[in-house]
This record gives C-alpha cells, sequence and structure tokens, in this order.
C-alpha cells in the first residue's frame, strides 16, 4: 500500500503525546519518516502534568508499530539554541526535511487579566509564540533547498480567530501565529512551500482533560458557554490529524495562507 | 494528477451525492472523482443557453459524457437536465435520483455563471439578476430541493457551497459575481447552524481561477488581460488550477476524514486571496 506521504520527512514539535502523537502516527501510516521534539520537565506557569520522557518513547514505539521510523529529540520550541540542534539531528538522520507541523503549546494557567502574572505572559508567548517561529526557522532552509517545495502547518486554535473570553497572553499568542502563517505563505511561495494554520476546537488531550482544566470549567462562564454546533464536546486528536495530512498532501498542492477550523461549528455558532 | 491512485478505502462508499452543473468543467470532474471514492451520483445541469451569458453554456452532450466518464470509471450515475432557478426543475432531479438510488448524502452547489467584467455600474440590469439567480438564488432552491432527502436518511451529511476567490474579496468589473459568491458564504453559515442537529455540515469552498469552459473563455480571458497583477496573480508559481484540485478539497470535505468541520470558508487558490 502506497501512503500519500511515502518518502518525506515529517517534523512535528509536541510530539510526545495529544495532537501531536496523533499527527506522528498519522502521517507514519502514510508513509513518513518522523521527527518528533517535546520537552518533558515542568514548565512554571502550567497547572497541568506535561508530556514525559516515557510518552515520547511510547510515541516512538506507535510510529514504528506503524511502518515509520522516528527520531525523538528533547527540546525546547523556547529555545533557538535547542531548535537549531533539532534541526541539525533531523538532517543527519534523515536528510531532507518536506512537512514541519508546528504543534507544541501549552495552556497557561491565568484566566483574567487581572490575574496574568509576567511570567503567565511569558512563558505562553515563549512556547506559543517564538517557539513556533523558533521551531520553524532552522528547517525552513532545509525544505528550500531540498527544492521539493513543503508544507507547513502551525496549530492555533479557535481562539487564533476569535476572542472566547480569557486567557489573554493565549488568545494574543494564538492570533500571532496567524501572522507568522501569512509572512512566510508570502515569503516561501516562490518555492512552492505552502504554509496554513488549522484552528481547533476543544480536543480530548491531556491539555484539557486533567483536574486543572475542569476546575477551569466550573469557573468560567465563558467557557461554560463555549459549545460547538455539532453535537459533540470534544474532537479526537485524529480529527485533526485528517486536516494535516490532507494540508500536508498532494490532494492540497494549491492550498496556502489558509485559516483551517477544524472546530465543529464553534466559530460559526 | 489523477484520482485514481487511492490505494486506501473509499471516502465515499455506500453514498449518494448530487453535483450542480455537472454537465463539464469542476462538476464533471467533482462526479467522476466521488464516484471514484463509491458514491453514486445525480448529476444535474442546465443544458443549454442563458442570455446575458457571452460564452458556450453547457449542452446535453456534455451531460451526457459526464454520465459516461462515470459510468467507464466503475461509477453509477443518473443525469437530469435542470435549472436551478427552477425549484421545481431541481425538485424534479431529486425524486429521480431518489427513486433510482434512495438515499442523498451529500450535495455540491456548483452551477454558475459569469458576465460582464467591464464594470460594475455598466451591467445591465438583466445581466445583475441572471448572476444573482443563478449563483445565489440557484444554491438556495438547491438546498430547498435535496436538504429534506438528506434529513430524511438522519444518517447526517455534507454540503459544498462553490464560492470563489471572489465571495472572499472584491473584484473589478464582477459586482455581480463578487455579491453572488459572498452571498454563498453567508448561506452556508446560516445553513451550517440550522443543519448542524441533523450532523449535516455546510461548507463553501473557494477556488482561484480553474481550467474550465469558463475560465478559458474569451470573456475571462481578456477581462484578465485587462486586470492589474495584483487582480488575477496567484501567489504560489501556478495560472490556472485543474478541477481535479477542487475535487481533492471535495472528496476530503465530504468524507469522515473531516467530519467535524462546519461552517467554514476554505479557499483552494493558490495563495490568491492572502
Amino acid at each position: 500500500m502506497t501512503g500519500r506521504l511515502e518518502g518525506k520527512v515529517v517534523v512535528i514539535s509536541g510530539g510526545a503525546r495529544g495532537q501531536g502523537r496523533a499527527h506522528a502516527v498519522g502521517f507514519a501510516r502514510e508513509g513518513a519518516a518522523i521527527a518528533i521534539c517535546d520537552v518533558p520537565r515542568d514548565i512554571l506557569t502550567v497547572r497541568y502534568p506535561l508530556g514525559t520522557a516515557a510518552d515520547m518513547a511510547t510515541t516512538k514505539a506507535m510510529v514504528e508499530e506503524a511502518g515509520g521510523r522516528c527520531l525523538t529529540a528533547e527540546a525546547n520550541v523556547a529555545s533557538p539554541k535547542e531548535m537549531d540542534a533539532f534541526a541539525a539531528d533531523v538532517m543527519a538522520a534523515f536528510g531532507r526535511v518536506d512537512v514541519a507541523i508546528a504543534n507544541a503549546g501549552i495552556s497557561g494557567g491565568a484566566e483574567s487579566l487581572a490575574t496574568t502574572t509576567v511570567l503567565d505572559w511569558q512563558e505562553t508567548i515563549d512556547i506559543n509564540l517564538s517557539g513556533v517561529w523558533f521551531f520553524l526557522q532552522p528547517l525552513i532552509p532545509h525544505m528550500i533547498n531540498g527544492g521539493r517545495g513543503g508544507s507547513i502547518i502551525i496549530t492555533s486554535s479557535a481562539a487564533g480567530l476569535k476572542a472566547v473570553g480569557g486567557g489573554v497572553a493565549y488568545t494574543a499568542a494564538k492570533h500571532g501565529v496567524v501572522g507568522v502563517m501569512r509572512a512566510l505563505a508570502h515569503e516561501l511561495a516562490p518555492y512552492s512551500i505552502r504554509v496554513n494554520t488549522v484552528h481547533p476546537t476543544g480536543v480530548a488531550t491531556p491539555m484539557v482533560q486533567n483536574d486543572w482544566f475542569r476546575q477551569r470549567l466550573r469557573e468560567s462562564t465563558a467557557l461554560v458557554n463555549a459549545r460547538n454546533l455539532l453535537h459533540v464536546p470534544l474532537i479526537d486528536p485524529e480529527d485533526v490529524a485528517n486536516a494535516m495530512i490532507w494540508l500536508a498532501s498532494d490532494d492540497a498542492r494549491y492550498v496556502t495562507g489558509v485559516t483551517l477550523p477544524v472546530d465543529a461549528g464553534f466559530l460559526a455558532r | 494528477m489523477t484520482t485514481e491512485t487511492v490505494s486506501r478505502a473509499p471516502l465515499a462508499a455506500g453514498k449518494v451525492a448530487l453535483i450542480t452543473g455537472a454537465a463539464r468543467g469542476q462538476g464533471r470532474a467533482h462526479a467522476i472523482a466521488l464516484a471514484g471514492e463509491g458514491a453514486r451520483i445525480i448529476a444535474v445541469d442546465i443544458c443549454g443557453q442563458i442570455e446575458t451569458v457571452r460564452y458556450e453554456m453547457s449542452t446535453s452532450d456534455d451531460l451526457a459524457t459526464t454520465g459516461k466518464l462515470v459510468r467507464q470509471a466503475g461509477g453509477q450515475i443518473v443525469t437530469s437536465t435542470a435549472d436551478v432557478r427552477s425549484l421545481t426543475d431541481m425538485q424534479d432531479a431529486v425524486k429521480v435520483g431518489l427513486q433510482e438510488f434512495g438515499r442523498l448524502d451529500i450535495v455540491i452547489a456548483n452551477a454558475g455563471i459569469g458576465s460582464g467584467g467591464r464594470s460594475t455600474l455598466r451591467l445591465t440590469e438583466q445581466e445583475w439578476d441572471d448572476v444573482l439567480a443563478v449563483n445565489l438564488g440557484g444554491a438556495f432552491r438547491t438546498l430547498k430541493a435535496t436538504v429534506p432527502a438528506i434529513k430524511e436518511g438522519g444518517r447526517g451529511g455534507s454540503i459544498v457551497l462553490i464560492g470563489s476567490t471572489a465571495g472572499l474579496r472584491g473584484m473589478r468589473g464582477i459586482g455581480h459575481y463578487s455579491a453572488a459568491k459572498h452571498g454563498l458564504v453567508g448561506l452556508a453559515k446560516t445553513m451550517a447552524i440550522e443543519l448542524a442537529d441533523d450532523n449535516i455540515r455546510v461548507n463553501c469552498l473557494h477556488p482561484t481561477g480553474v481550467r474550465t469552459p469558463l475560465a478559458m473563455s474569451p470573456l475571462v480571458q481578456q477581462w484578465a488581460a485587462k486586470s492589474p497583477p495584483a487582480q488575477v496573480r496567484n501567489l504560489l508559481p501556478v495560472d490556472l488550477l485543474d478541477p481535479q484540485d477542487i475535487s481533492n478539497a471535495i472528496r476530503w470535505l465530504v468524507s469522515d476524514h473531516a467530519r467535524y468541520i462546519t461552517g467554514i470558508s476554505l479557499p483552494v487558490d493558490a495563495g490568491f486571496t492572502l
């Protein structure tokens, strides 16, 4: 069976679990080789458990089970130095980059303007906005030099197109990556490198399926009222992966500069 | 680029898809592509001329050719000559399709015409009325005729309205076309709200220029030649997309791979609207 991404190299940030893991396994099933990075240690303002080294090993095993090779790296998207090293590792292992998925993100702790500390703001912007750029920057020259075009996909959020109420740093960062996408889509179009964002509604991942987020849901009227049009409270990580795979494939060879909601109608409400 | 290389499970097995404007161009490509995914096809076209349209519209021979191509590819199809401006035409076409296939799951409101091109204020009233009647009113009548059958099945469904890059921004000389295509966005978003409880998804797809009889007509070619580059140039190095590029978005959008996508506007436009 020939996959839609046979022979391609797909690099994914935040691949230890959740959506990043679904992308790694989904792309491997389509014939791609996978490289993932994640940061299996605590981040100060994150009040839910993050991925672990064991989670990353599980993703690797699942990718191999799906027939793909998998490079793993402990590296933080907020560190340009670590991202440079990760890109070098990817090139050493696979020799090319075809698809880059900027998926790593955190749901910062603060709910309102009043409770957002400098550190809350800084860590969320560092990882969810700057981290997207630091992840992509060292990979892009390899995509250009490959001369085969490519696909860059940034995981934004429904909160990247509309304010949901609360989470000022998160909303700012997720809107910010749309600007990153649009600027890159312009700059990389001559190389046939396509750049798009995906905007999921709530996804069934450890980022929302935890005690801290359940507590937030109990306390925030805005979040409680935020409902999808279609009758599904949380979509599956695989639903986002299916959008990513279509966007990265030749079936979407002329799709660039697009903000693609995968949101069960959340934004159309 | 072909759609025949799929080695995975078909994306629309057992489903029935109605496509308007299916005699040629994009509609024909969608019929062949969705049949390739296992769908049975109800193909509808006007097969005739509208007076204010200054390029040759489709014929019944064209629609018959779509039928032949779908059958050659191993698909099942019924064809009906119907004008999307007529609700009874559309209801009759749905009736014929249901008699043959017994259900309806997917609707592609693709029928559209173009005219004008020099100056919006120089459009005749008839040019305005015809473009609005076909491109926007036709989509409404298509929904009115088809949605009851999708609801009746109780299995949900997927509807795609074919907009245009002119449905996302203004375009010199074709204010009627741009207004109609913008109107489809409002219709899609509203229907997404009204039909969500029945798990029927409604989305709008916005192609840039596609290699079809409309885009290749002297009318559009002259309009493109006279327009400033920024009005007609794609960001990616490609002048016109193939109809199959639009089909490839539709195959995905109507499938379970996009089961939670509704109420969106999806450009397939090589970066044109960016």
